[in-house]
């Protein structure tokens, strides 16, 4: 919790993070809303959400989840576990790469169907098709 | 420095409402984590965002487990990220008169969207017939 050292920059990151999601939650809660005004509408959100601006915001918000879930293991660890102290600038910085190393797959997930078109959705698609929902 | 009043600071000890927040901060996180992580596959990795259409919302709701899947996630991330909102208001507006405001405002909107999404999730009733094509392509 001191200026400039990694407790200061988790505590900010889990903070944004945290609060940008929520600003998410509520345009999320509205935008399901739009199901009971029938298919049309609550298609043409959707939409919306297939849009490549809204992907790169989606991705955005992905990672600040990534963060702020690994970050708040953290924080539990430092609460919980005997070591959690003199261990927390290490798990802030497991925490940082473990949301990286996740967050990688996750772009092309994201982006592949849009970018790629029929080819990217082929690639994405086949390898959960029977998963269902 | 800002007075921290959670996160890494110590566990509050005093018992009352900021020692049950402190609890339910963690609780509800480690829930949240699963129903998240899970919610997010499913909507971005198994399926594309595109193909998440009022057909397979209509096909995943015939199923209650689902609908209580998402209201236990709408109750948990809005009552977690209000109860966040809430210390950030306390942490940053130091004037009474406008804390009691802003505290006012955070609870209607807890209490405002809480209702619209259970209302969402209780009155769904698909509409019949064909609503187009699997996915949606721009």
């Amino acid at each position: 919790m001191y200026k400039g050292q990694s407790g200061m920059w988790s505590w900010l990151l889990h903070r944004i993070t945290g609060l940008g999601t929520l600003l998410f939650l509520f345009v999320h809660i509205v935008d399901i809303s739009l199901l009971g005004f029938g298919p049309r509408v609550y298609n043409d959100g959707i939409l919306l959400f297939d849009s490549i601006v809204v992907r790169f915001l989606s991705l955005a918000l992905i990672g600040a989840i990534l963060f702020h879930s690994t970050n708040g293991i953290r924080i539990m660890l430092i609460d919980f576990w005997s070591k959690g102290v003199r261990y927390q600038r290490a798990m802030f910085v497991i925490a940082l790469v473990v949301t990286i190393i996740v967050f990688i797959p996750v772009v092309y997930f994201v982006l592949a169907p849009k970018l790629l078109g029929p080819i990217g959705a082929w690639f994405v698609q086949p390898l959960f098709a029977h998963a269902g929902h | 420095m800002l007075q921290i009043s959670r996160g890494t600071g110590p566990r509050p000890t005093s018992g009352g409402f900021e020692t049950a927040s402190w609890y339910f901060f963690r609780v509800s996180g480690i829930l949240l984590i699963f129903l998240v992580i899970i919610h997010l596959i499913i909507m971005h990795v198994s399926n594309d965002v595109s193909c998440t259409t009022y057909q397979f919302v209509s096909a995943r709701y015939a199923n209650p487990f689902w609908r209580l899947y998402d209201w236990l996630l709408l109750t948990l991330a809005l009552t977690h990220g209000m109860n966040g909102l809430r210390i950030v208001i306390e942490d940053y507006v130091s004037s009474p008169r406008r804390r009691i405001v802003l505290l006012t405002l955070a609870a209607i909107l807890l209490v405002a969207f809480f209702m619209l999404g259970t209302i969402t999730l209780i009155t769904f009733q698909p509409v019949l017939g064909p609503h187009g094509a699997q996915c949606l392509h721009a």
